[in-house]
């Protein structure tokens, strides 16, 4: 993992790569299908039941033919991407999670330092992050304050949060695993909690995507595929 | 003219990629192949739940002052038949409930009949297909004690149900394996809340798999029969909607 040219270095291991991408696509088909089938019934509750005649919180809008899969209403099918692919998100995200301890990534980059948490470093980091400076040139292989933030609570939190939720309304798990619904409040406090951390995981990818950008797209989009990553001047 | 630009921006590409990848799903799932793989997740998912869990779990039972304080209908809320209407006329008094297929013993049960057998009452959820979820009370004999009353015979491996209603022009039907047909929790609805169920959730029986969501629950029994395989009833994919729009037939996810 040292200097491979004179700025290049070789900053994404394998199994970190593989999943980036497996894990990509998953999330589009994963959230396409997945507002599809919420204009079944666009109406999220607290509690274990909920239904037409109940309170709903959220009277969700009728999401556009351009953001679900498939693009007309099909509820049958986009169950069937949606299910299809939330295997692909859970044993991918248990994979890199195994492989990660392994090969030490998750204790080397994602670690959370004391100092990154500091006040003044975070404020440093932020000043950083307005001048479109987002590696610390003593150590540029090193992930910011706020990626580690970012990063750690999308892979321990909001990933896990959504694969649990979403585990949590098959009826055949009510019955396997209890406990899931009472973690979560029943399982319409699940279906909204599903929801929630999916607007989480896109609001990263979204914000994700924009730094990529201001980053250098081309240079990070190759580290993420070939491993390689050339420190910026 | 004016000059247009041959490569869009970064920005373009990035936004349009992910509105392609939402296409691109809908040209994808067009080759039977692709399909086919997408179609198998409902296998594994039966697969890894049967593997890893109990198959004999049951789904969490509710008390009373938890339960829905309105439980909505779905699907059809009266067949309207004149075979229907005239059932219902009498009261279900000449409802008849055929148990028959790959049984010793065919039966022909009345609503007096299957108050005979021990009874089992549950309060549980009923999870829709599109999302919803009610809680209600439900009474009747397990569908397990019913078909050993008949002899179920060791060629089955499916439990059929047809259904009074007919659901755009063709009969509504549903199928479960063995597994869920012997469950405790597997029972054939009489009563619904303390109260003959009523029209619109399917009087006068009604099946209640619990580990699966609305549509197997087929409401208006006329007929139960044990099969081999489920090759040649309807169009062999064992239910209404599994026939006719492509839902699972394993609607335990």
């Amino acid at each position: 993992m040292g200097v491979m040219a004179a700025n290049v270095v070789h900053r994404h291991a394998l199994p970190t790569r593989l999943w980036h991408w497996i894990n990509a696509v998953a999330i589009v088909v994963l959230i396409g299908s997945g507002l599809g089938i919420s204009n079944a019934h666009p109406r999220l509750y607290w509690g274990r039941y909920g239904a037409t005649f109940d309170h709903a919180w959220w009277q969700l809008p009728r999401f556009p033919a351009w953001l679900t899969i498939p693009a007309g209403y099909n509820l049958a099918i986009s169950r069937r991407w949606h299910l299809f692919f939330a295997l692909v998100l859970a044993f991918g995200l248990l994979a890199y999670m195994i492989a990660s301890l392994l090969n030490r990534h998750f204790q080397r980059d994602l670690r959370l330092r004391r100092r990154d948490l500091t006040r003044a470093h975070l404020a440093a980091d932020w000043r950083a992050h307005l001048a479109l400076r987002f590696h610390d040139p003593e150590d540029p292989r090193a992930y910011n304050a706020f990626q580690k933030i970012s990063y750690v609570l999308v892979v321990f939190l909001a990933l896990p949060l959504v694969i649990l939720t979403g585990l949590a309304l098959s009826p055949a798990m009510a019955a396997a695993w209890p406990w899931l619904l009472d973690l979560f409040g029943g399982r319409q406090s699940a279906r909204s909690l599903h929801f929630l951390a999916m607007i989480a995981i896109a609001a990263f990818t979204i914000v994700h995507l924009a730094l990529v950008i201001l980053a250098g797209a081309w240079n990070e989009v190759r580290s993420m595929l070939t491993g390689r990553w050339r420190v910026p001047e | 003219m004016i000059a247009r630009p041959l490569l869009p921006d970064r920005r373009t590409l990035i936004a349009g990629g992910a509105g392609l990848a939402l296409a691109g799903c809908d040209r994808v799932i067009q080759y039977p192949a692709a399909r086919d793989i997408l179609f198998k997740g409902e296998d594994m998912h039966r697969a890894l739940q049967r593997a890893l869990t109990d198959r004999d779990a049951l789904v969490p039972e509710f008390a009373p002052a938890q339960m829905s304080p309105i439980f909505r209908t779905n699907g059809t809320r009266d067949p309207g038949t004149p075979d229907y209407a005239a059932l219902r006329a009498g009261r279900f008094a000449d409802w008849r409930l055929a148990v028959d297929g790959l049984v010793a013993r065919p039966l022909s049960l009345s609503l007096a009949d299957l108050g005979r057998f021990a009874q089992r009452a549950q309060i549980t959820r009923h999870d829709c297909v599109e999302g919803w979820s009610a809680i209600g009370k439900w009474q009747g004999p397990r569908l397990g004690d019913v078909l050993k009353a008949a002899g179920l015979r060791d060629a089955a491996r499916y439990v059929v149900f047809r259904c009074a209603d007919l659901y755009g022009g063709a009969p509504y039907y549903e199928s479960i394996d063995l597994i869920d047909a012997f469950h405790p929790q597997t029972i054939l609805a009489w009563a619904m809340n303390d109260r003959f169920l009523d029209v619109g959730h399917g009087a006068p029986c009604r099946l209640r798999v619990e580990r699966h969501l609305g549509y197997k629950h087929a409401k208006y029994l006329m007929r139960i029969t044990a099969v081999p395989t489920l090759a040649g009833i309807g169009k062999g994919r064992g239910g209404y909607w599994e026939d006719n729009v492509d839902y699972d037939w394993y609607a335990g996810i």
